[in-house]
């Protein structure tokens, strides 16, 4: 039985495909409970990361306590999690989904569903939560509330007959969101004098307070003093502080069943307290862990290099500086012939691989070559052995080869249905096996594929977007391994290989493949002093051949006393560009040629 | 050591379609703006200079009685050589006069093509008649000195049309020759034609083949080719150019030009109005900056290489008090050895691939 004090709270997340109005719901709740000052709003305030704010998206999960005083004058605590919306951090939207007991299911009234709609909300449903549909944008000429409902009805199974219709953009209908949350999300339970077991959804860290763990408390009480032992990891420690988030820090004496807030434990280090993990009482250890965790497994790979070698170790502190706030980030040293030191990064997507290199960029001034991103192949070798290959570099030689594996996901497209064609074509270019196919309502349809991983995760949502006007919509989950006949294909820079630029390609496909990337590197890589010969070879065969010319003209015909200053700076800027160049060899390649070779069709 | 002087006279009839030189075709400014060039030419206390030069934008535009009054202000100097650049069309007779009379001995004509079609797709005001008639006049007024520009790799200009201008021009026997191959600079309409792929320009390869037929050609009839895109009669090289590419001190006068002095580059805005009221109001508004000796000798070595006989070794030593191998000699080293640059001992000067690509070279000096 709830407490009455636990009657008083909702613990609640919002979920949305992306762009239907997530950041701007909560940014209204946040204003109509009064819990920020008109002038402390501002845009999209849960998005902290300057990074979110630029791609309007969620990468970290944040928190906020609201208070919130109903028409009869009660007060309730809503406690409201953001979460981040992209298939990439699917594992992190789970556990903040298990630290709920409700959910706001936006849609938008012009759009209605999409992919990551259908995704999240069937994660939402795993967990028990309980889903409010609000429909969103209804302010807009386009929308169609009504349809949009019966769609959610439909696909969904979720009653819309009161499902609040709003705008969070001009504000309207909010109140009869926080009107349903209370009403309909049910408030948590749990015993406040069990053995502690609190959620851990998310963790930071900080370099004062350390890492500052996000916490649901399911059962029992966390204070301040008392030794705590999170259950996966195995390590006890010493609760600093407990608190909530208004959104800012703020202390309180303790937490109970129920609560959302954070801990601090001068715990050093993210990995130490990982999504997910479980907090108990070192002294009175609870029987079991919270179900659901699982240490984040990254799933792309990419070799991380600097620019100027003579930065490595810039390069080294700054991933490991990352890595503080980013347990699934993983690295590890590796050397190439053709990039010299640098390191193997694993990711949980494309995505969050793009997040990393541009926080390196812009947050430690590194410039980086990054290679063509693989995904793990398993390779059973003909004496029986089997090895997990992150760096086609490291492939061995066919000879030693019984057969090869590569993951697949199975993967649902949810598109307007003059797009059906379009799509799976596309489908079929990437290697997709159709499953099946069901119509969501007249014009709009939900196709499902099983695809290797290693086709969707470089350009396919990219090329998607392009072939359905940017209506479909996307969403992927690992299904396993699957035999597949590989090769690995080599390029040639004026007559030597160059192993940042070995990738991992389907047999069949190795010609064309083959031939593609050689063009392309044609149009980056260029014109220098001498002609460069650029190849594609599967073992020693040549399979494809591009030339670039060399430079046959690059000379200033003018400059005259008012031309100097100019024309130096034009230099400069030549000079600057060609810094940014990767030397390999005697050939000069600049950065994106590694990962362009990746791009080609 | 002497100094030069630039004057710059930025009014044109029109300005032409791929010029990226400070001009503006409003005439109705001049007499301020020449009581402004006066202005700052009395502020120059040096009696003996090594050259003048007024250059454009057109200074042949401007009226007889403006031209007049400013040669006027210039007669304080001594010098060597002084140059006007004319444009055909804005060349009368009695102007001509004028510039005779107050000492001017060299001419500088802006020609660019003989066949009038190629002219006119140039945004040119005039036709080579035009140009015959004017060249002729300054011959007979005494001129014996001239200089006449061409372009090539000009959009539809063929190897026959260039090999034309060329031969065309070698038989008026001019004393100087400047062949440039066309710039797509930023800001012109060109740039916006080119990028929205409406200039038809050849490929790089005509372009080497229209430059190496120019040296050979024009080698030929006599001149010397001495700087990337300049060509002259032996004894005729451009003094005044040669400052430039000598890192030597000039004085620049009028707007947008600049000077080198004592070790800062000045320069002036580039907006006639602001000009002339800087001049009256404010000097020090003057943007300046210092030339370390780093950035000397690196210009040094950059605007030497654009003569064909290169950088002094010698002459470096004693500007700079050191080797010239011992600042660059991994750049240099380099660069012979990519077959760019050559060192026969004295100078250290760019190869024929050097002079194609020269800017991978100057890039090293940088």
């Amino acid at each position: 039985m709830p407490s009455d004090r636990q009657k008083k709270i909702r613990n609640f997340c919002i979920i949305a495909h992306i762009d239907h109005g997530k950041s701007t719901l909560a940014d209204r709740l946040i204003e109509k409970t009064g819990t920020l000052t008109q002038r402390e709003m501002e845009d999209q305030v849960l998005d902290t990361m300057e990074l979110e704010k630029e791609r309007g998206i969620t990468i970290k999960a944040q928190a906020i306590r609201l208070v919130h005083t109903t028409e009869g004058g009660e007060e309730y605590i809503l406690n409201l999690i953001d979460t981040p919306g992209h298939v990439d951090f699917n594992y992190e939207v789970s556990r903040s989904l298990a630290a709920c007991e409700g959910a706001l299911l936006v849609v938008d009234a012009t759009q209605g569903i999409q992919a990551q709609t259908l995704a999240n909300c069937y994660l939402a449903l795993e967990h028990d939560l309980e889903i409010i549909p609000v429909i969103n944008k209804i302010d807009l000429p386009s929308a169609r509330p009504d349809e949009i409902k019966k769609e959610i009805e439909d696909v969904i199974g979720l009653d819309c007959s009161d499902a609040p219709l709003i705008s969070a953009k001009v504000g309207l209908g909010i109140d009869d969101v926080l009107k349903a949350i209370v009403e309909k999300i049910p408030c948590p339970e749990g015993d406040e004098d069990a053995p502690l077991r609190a959620l851990i959804f998310d963790s930071y860290y900080d370099s004062y307070k350390g890492v500052i763990c996000y916490i649901r408390v399911k059962e029992g009480t966390i204070k301040k003093g008392m030794k705590i032992k999170l259950m996966a990891s195995k390590k006890e420690y010493e609760v600093t502080e407990v608190g909530i988030f208004r959104p800012q820090y703020m202390e309180v004496p303790e937490l109970k069943a129920g609560d959302v807030g954070y801990v601090c434990a001068s715990i050093k280090n993210v990995r130490d307290a990982r999504v997910g993990d479980t907090i108990t009482e070192a002294e009175r250890e609870a029987k079991e862990p919270l179900p659901g965790y699982r240490p984040a497994i990254p799933m792309v790979f990419s070799g991380f290099y600097p620019t100027d070698s003579a930065k490595y170790e810039e390069l080294k502190e700054a991933l490991e500086k990352l890595q503080l706030n980013d347990a699934a980030l993983i690295f590890e040293p590796e050397t190439s012939v053709a990039l010299g030191f640098g390191f193997r990064c694993g990711f949980l997507g494309l995505l969050h691989m793009e997040i990393v290199q541009e926080r390196l960029e812009r947050e430690y001034n590194l410039d980086i070559v990054t290679t063509a991103p693989s995904v793990i192949y398993r390779i059973t070798k003909t004496d029986g052995e089997v090895i997990e290959l992150t760096n086609p570099t490291n492939m061995p030689s066919p000879t030693e080869i019984e057969f090869m594996e590569e993951p697949y996901v199975k993967a649902t497209i949810i598109t307007p249905s003059e797009y059906v064609g379009a799509v799976m074509d596309l489908c079929q270019n990437k290697r997709g096996i159709f499953k099946n196919m069901e119509y969501i309502e007249t014009t709009r349809v939900m196709l499902h594929y099983e695809m290797p991983l290693n086709e969707i995760i470089y350009d396919f949502f990219d090329a998607l977007k392009s072939r359905t006007k940017g209506y479909a919509s996307l969403d992927y989950e690992l299904i396993g391994y699957k035999e597949s006949d590989l090769v690995k294909l080599d390029i040639l820079l004026n007559g030597d290989p160059v192993d940042a630029l070995s990738q991992i390609v389907p047999k069949e496909r190795a010609y064309q493949r083959g031939r593609a990337i050689c063009e392309k590197l044609k149009e980056i890589i260029p014109r220098q002093l001498f002609e460069i010969p650029i190849q594609a070879a599967i073992g020693s065969k040549i399979i494809a051949r591009e030339t670039v010319k060399a430079l046959r003209k690059d000379v200033l015909a003018k400059c005259y006393g008012g031309d100097i200053t100019r024309k130096k700076k034009l230099l400069e800027k030549q000079k600057e560009g060609k810094k940014r160049m990767k030397q390999i060899g005697t050939v000069e390649v600049p950065q994106e040629a590694f990962m362009a070779v990746l791009k080609v069709e | 050591m002497e100094r030069a002087l630039y004057i710059h006279i930025p009014f044109c009839v029109r300005k032409c379609l791929y010029c990226d030189f400070y001009s503006i075709s409003d005439l109705s400014l001049q007499d301020d703006y020449i009581d402004a060039l006066i202005s700052e030419i009395k502020r120059i206390e040096d009696k003996k200079l090594k050259s003048i030069f007024i250059g454009g934008g057109t200074p042949t535009v401007l009226s007889k009685n403006s031209l007049e009054k400013l040669l006027r202000s210039l007669s304080k100097f001594q010098f060597t050589e002084f140059t006007v650049e004319a444009n055909p069309g804005t060349l009368e007779k009695e102007k001509l006069i004028v510039l005779k009379e107050y000492g001017v001995n060299r001419l500088s004509i802006g020609l660019q093509a003989v066949q009038d079609k190629i002219l006119k797709s140039l945004g040119r005001i005039h036709t080579f008649s035009d140009f015959l008639e004017n060249y002729e006049m300054a011959r007979k007024i005494g001129f014996n000195n001239i200089n006449v520009d061409l372009m090539f790799d000009i959009p539809g200009q063929g190897m026959d049309d260039w090999k034309e201008t060329l031969e065309k021009i070698a038989e008026i026997k001019p004393e100087h020759l400047s062949c440039y191959s066309l710039i797509i600079e930023e800001g012109t309409p060109f740039y916006e034609l080119y990028n929205m792929g409406q200039l038809n320009i050849a490929d790089e390869n005509i372009d080497r083949e229209m430059y190496h037929y120019s040296v050979n050609f024009l080698k030929s009839k006599g001149f010397v080719h001495y700087e990337i895109s300049n060509f002259a009669l032996p004894g005729y090289e451009c003094i005044h150019n040669l400052t430039y590419w000598n890192e030597e001190e000039y004085y620049g006068v009028g707007a947008s030009a600049h000077s080198f002095i004592d070790k800062f580059r000045y320069y002036n805005v580039d907006d006639v109005k602001k000009y002339i009221y800087l001049v009256y109001n404010d000097e020090s508004k003057r943007e300046k900056i210092f030339i370390s000796k780093k950035d000397e000798m690196s210009e040094f070595i950059l605007l030497g290489l654009r003569k064909i006989k290169g950088v002094s070794k010698e002459v470096f030593k004693k500007r700079f008090s050191d080797d010239v191998y011992n600042v660059f000699g991994q750049e240099i080293s380099k660069l012979i050895e990519q077959g760019l640059l050559m060192d026969d001992g004295k100078n250290i000067f760019l190869t024929n691939r050097g002079l194609d690509i020269a800017n991978q070279v100057f890039m090293r000096f940088i």
